[in-house]
């Protein structure tokens, strides 16, 4: 019955295939993203941000607090590569150490919101009943508010601070993830996977935690990752309205309102931090649309 | 048709065999609910007073159109459809009050054994065949680590897939494999009885042929019982021992496979075996084409099932519901469910 | 059975049809040199398993082959104009109109939000300018009292979800045959049927077709139905034809080893006791076919030129032509390969 082939595998040999299948589906992977040009864009683009943010300080050809006043409001030359604003300071050192802001907001409002939205999601959809009509309806009162509303509500109960402000785009942000989730667990809980667990025995907590949320988890990241352009440009807004990061930190948004009065003569100092929102929510956006292929099991039959 | 059973099939059911699995007037109905508040609309009733005795090492076929319960009938047998009434017992074993007083789940799984229909809906996409294969030895405690990759291995060369197959994920398989690995799924836990739910319905003729060479090969290997549930009536000829014939949730028609095939009792069932499309031309001229739609089980009609689609339908059928009994003249263990069944 | 006269030139003919697909993984070769005629008023049956081609070639006959699939060779010569080379837009006014097709779940090609009557009422306003909405409606019911459909009138009104798969079959083929198609394409039009229905849906066809005249050209995986149903069968493997025939004499003495193992693995040819028989290993990948006969690495006679060279179709009567070696008479090396299409 289990003949030599049995006998020779040892642990070793498992340990080699395991890794042979990983790199395989690796392989698959970078085939499924070098297919199209558009996720390859939108990764060139989040991974310079990240270089940015993390070569910031050797990357800024000034000191982004640094008050020059008698430099203030200067159009973009050698020397201020992006002008100076009201204050004197180089906008595009600003703009470089803005990047670390931005990406831990969004980083942050990501960590935070969607394993909350996915918990609820999951067990909403799976369990049903009575726990479903209470998170759902939870979910519902936040959604019954637009989420820059909300977060400017949550924002300014809290107080202004840029914790806050991600804290508040947290609160808006995970009844969408729970309602995805939520779809996702009933489109999938009585599929004959699923069922197929139960016929072997397994207890609810395990099907939800082992053999929904891997589903539901593709579908959630590239939502999430969809969703960072949005999360990027509710932080800006609050930084523009004074909810979120506080003067004289250089988060892009904040930077917008700072030149909002000088818009028409000066334009570079709203304008060039807006390009760089725009940018990176672009990036973002980009990826979660490659991110559904890369992640789709059907993609990877043909 | 009758050519074909005639060939002569020894009765390969011991009658004496102990038995394994005893159903007894199974009902299942679900409440379809809808509209505001939820209200119950109307009440499907999938299976209507179900009696049926599976002995230990045969292969029982259920055979039926779709919506005739067969399906049900498997999923009650496995928990994932809720019995109204009746019992279920499993080697003296009320499996119903089993379940119900919690003890259920992992108790059951290692004594019956689903396979789905479709292999490419019924395997998770996103785990490789050893985490498919070894979750229930891992659900139920069985195995560690090391040992369930052993284990999950043994059973896959037993199906015939190999070491190479072990680390790959479901969509790197034909539908052939997959159903494979989840026969090996099934097989890890060793049941006793395993519920086929139409296993080779979604595959091709020649991966369907060694496909049910390796069912058989499996269940005298392993001394395993089949209930195989199959709308083939070719397959089901081939692999079952005896036959049920289901309508509307009743069984219309059991008996030795040969018994059935050779002279079909109930109306219904003539008409099903006489429509079985052959490559034969002889074999064709006598096909009953039935009227209409089967009725759906929702609010199914008073008396016979079968009465709105029988061609010798009296008034009788319509108002009486005819009972599973022996047939006269016919094998010992024919019986059919017909006021007026067919002479043979 | 009116099989086509042999001096009319045939409705349709396929020649050395390559269909490849560029995919993830390579190029998958599906269809390889496929070449067939469907006569005037015959039934052909594209027999074969999963994979071996038979939907993609029906689908190339409609020029519906998606992206990353494309026709990369052949003629497919439709009442003598080669339909590949057609621009989209007299495509789109042949498909519908002299070549229909019938899908296999038949409620996903019916609009889930349209009443059955408009929707057949809309697909003879589509084809018949002319028309107006009420001649339409009442063309509607007619068509469907053609298909046996009890109480047209009620039926119309009901949306498609209310149906069962029978009956959305049978209004699939009053609206695929309103336009009195020349050529209708069947994609297992009855594998998602019940027995029963599905023998009320094949004698349903076969009556409206001898009725129009039309030729079909039926796709199905099941053997018994198409020796039912066809004139002719064409058994395809690894997307390549292997034997085409009179419908009697392949299933009755086939002649290709392929379709000889294909019969015997019915299971209703065996007695139980026995084993049912399997054809030895897989169908090929065929992002790398096998280089000769594609059947060669499965089959039992297999000879040393049948892994070299591929087969050309040699025909063994007016009516019966098969792809295999074992039927050449030829002298061992032949004058020329296999026939490559450029």
């Amino acid at each position: 019955m289990p003949d030599a082939a049995t006998k020779a595998l040892d642990t070793a040999d498992m340990r080699r295939l395991r890794a042979q299948a990983r790199k395989r589906y690796l392989h698959d992977s970078y085939v499924l993203w070098k297919r199209n040009p558009i996720t390859v864009t939108g990764t060139l683009i989040i991974v310079f941000l990240v270089l940015v943010a993390l070569f910031a300080p050797w990357l800024a050809t000034h000191d982004p607090y640094d008050q020059i006043l008698a430099q203030r409001l200067m159009p973009p030359s050698w020397d201020n590569l992006f002008g100076t604003d009201n204050l004197g300071r180089d906008i595009y050192s600003r703009v470089v150490h803005g990047a670390r802001l931005t990406l831990m907001i969004a980083v942050l409002v990501a960590a935070i919101s969607a394993p909350i939205g996915l918990l609820v999601g999951v067990l909403s959809g799976y369990l049903g009943g009575i726990v479903d009509e209470v998170l759902m309806r939870l979910s519902d009162i936040f959604l019954a508010f637009p989420k820059l509303i909300l977060a400017i509500a949550f924002a300014a109960a809290l107080g202004t601070g840029l914790e806050n402000a991600i804290i508040a785009i947290s609160i808006a942000n995970w009844p969408g993830y729970a309602r995805l989730v939520r779809a996702e667990t009933l489109a999938i809980r009585n599929s004959d996977y699923i069922q197929a667990i139960q016929v072997l025995g397994a207890s609810r907590t395990r099907i939800m935690l082992q053999h929904i949320t891997p589903m539901c988890l593709s579908t959630l990241i590239v939502r999430v990752s969809l969703d960072m352009g949005a999360i990027i440009l509710i932080a800006a807004g609050l930084g523009f309205l004074g909810l979120g990061a506080q003067p004289p930190s250089p988060e892009w948004g904040l930077m917008v309102s700072d030149g909002r009065n000088y818009l028409v003569d000066q334009w570079w100092v709203s304008t060039l931090p807006g390009f760089a929102i725009l940018i990176v929510v672009l990036g973002f956006n980009l990826v979660g649309d490659g991110l559904r292929d890369i992640l789709d099991p059907h993609q990877r039959q043909s | 048709m009758n050519e074909m059973a005639t060939n002569d099939v020894t009765p390969r059911t011991d009658p004496d065999a102990p038995p394994l699995l005893e159903i007894e007037k199974l009902h299942v109905h679900f409440a379809l609910r809808g509209g505001a508040l939820m209200r119950t609309q109307a009440t499907v009733k999938a299976l209507n007073g179900v009696d049926l005795t599976l002995r230990q090492g045969e292969i029982f076929g259920l055979v039926g159109e779709s919506g005739c319960g067969k399906t049900t009938l498997g999923r009650a047998l496995v928990g994932l459809a809720p019995v109204t009434s009746g019992s279920i017992r499993f080697k003296g074993e009320d499996l119903i009050d089993g379940r119900r007083n919690g003890d259920g789940d992992e108790k059951w799984a290692l004594k019956i054994q689903l396979i789905f229909q479709d292999p490419y809906a019924s395997l998770h996409p996103r785990k490789q065949v050893r985490d498919l294969v070894g979750e229930g030895l891992h659900i139920n405690g069985l195995a560690k680590n090391h040992e369930i990759d052993r284990r999950s291995l043994e059973m896959l060369e037993r199906v015939g897939l190999g070491v190479d197959h072990l680390y790959r994920y479901p969509h790197e398989f034909s539908g052939g494999q997959r159903q494979r690995i989840a026969l090996a799924r099934a097989l890890v836990l060793h049941p006793e009885l395993l519920v086929l739910d139409e296993p080779t319905s979604a595959l091709d003729v020649s991966v369907q042929a060694q496909t049910l060479n390796l069912l058989k090969q499996l269940q005298q290997e392993l001394g395993l019982t089949f209930l195989f549930i199959s709308h083939d009536l070719g397959v089901v000829r081939y692999m079952s021992h005896r036959i049920a014939v289901m309508y509307l949730g009743h069984i219309v028609e059991m008996g030795e496979t040969r018994d059935i095939f050779a002279a079909p009792r109930h109306p219904y069932t003539k008409s099903l075996l006489s429509a079985l499309p052959s490559i034969h031309p002889d074999k064709r001229s006598r096909r009953i084409v039935l009227e209409g739609d089967p009725p759906t089980p929702i609010d199914p009609p008073p008396g016979c099932p079968f009465a709105g689609r029988c061609p010798r339908t009296e008034d009788r059928c319509r108002a009486e519901k005819p009972v599973l009994h022996r047939a006269q003249t016919s094998g010992v263990n024919h019986a059919v469910a017909c006021h007026f069944p067919e002479t043979p | 059975m009116a099989a086509g006269t042999p001096n009319t030139t045939p409705l349709l003919s396929v020649r050395d049809l390559i269909v490849r697909f560029y995919t993830l993984r390579g190029v998958v070769h599906a269809l390889e040199g496929v070449s067939f005629d469907v006569g005037r008023e015959q039934s052909i049956g594209l027999v074969g398993e999963t994979g071996c081609g038979k939907s993609i070639t029906a689908r190339s006959v409609l020029r519906l082959i998606d992206p990353p699939g494309r026709i990369d060779g052949g003629s497919i010569a439709f009442q003598g104009r080669d339909l590949i080379q057609l621009p989209e837009t007299e495509m789109r006014a042949i498909r519908g109109a002299d070549i229909s097709m019938i899908m296999q779940e038949p409620k996903m090609s019916l609009n889930p939000v349209m009443r059955i009557g408009d929707q057949v009422a809309e697909t003879l306003l589509i084809h018949d300018k002319s028309l107006n909405r009420r001649t339409a409606r009442a063309q509607a019911l007619d068509m469907l009292a053609s298909v046996s459909i009890p109480d047209p009138k009620r039926l119309a009104r009901r949306y498609p979800h209310e149906l069962s798969g029978g009956m959305a079959q049978r209004i699939m083929i009053a609206m695929m045959l309103v336009t009195r198609p020349k050529l209708l394409i069947a994609d297992e039009p009855t594998s998602a049927l019940d027995v029963t229905i599905q023998a009320q849906i094949i004698e349903l066809m076969n009556a409206l077709i001898d009725d129009i005249q039309s030729s079909v050209l039926m796709i199905s995986h099941d053997l018994g139905v198409v020796a039912e149903t066809c004139d002719r069968v064409i058994v395809m493997y690894a997307g390549q034809v292997a034997e085409a025939g009179d419908v009697e004499t392949v299933m009755s003495d086939p002649q290709h080893p392929y379709t000889a193992a294909l019969l015997k693995t019915l299971p209703d040819q065996v007695d139980a006791d026995e084993p049912l028989y399997s054809i030895k290993g897989n169908v090929p990948s065929l992002l790398t076919p096998p280089t000769g006969c594609r059947f060669a690495p499965r089959c039992e006679h297999a000879m040393a030129r049948c892994h070299n060279e591929r087969p050309r179709a040699i025909p063994l009567t007016a009516d019966h032509q098969v792809a295999c070696f074992l039927h050449d008479a030829a002298p061992e090396p032949a004058a020329e390969p296999a026939a490559v299409p450029a």
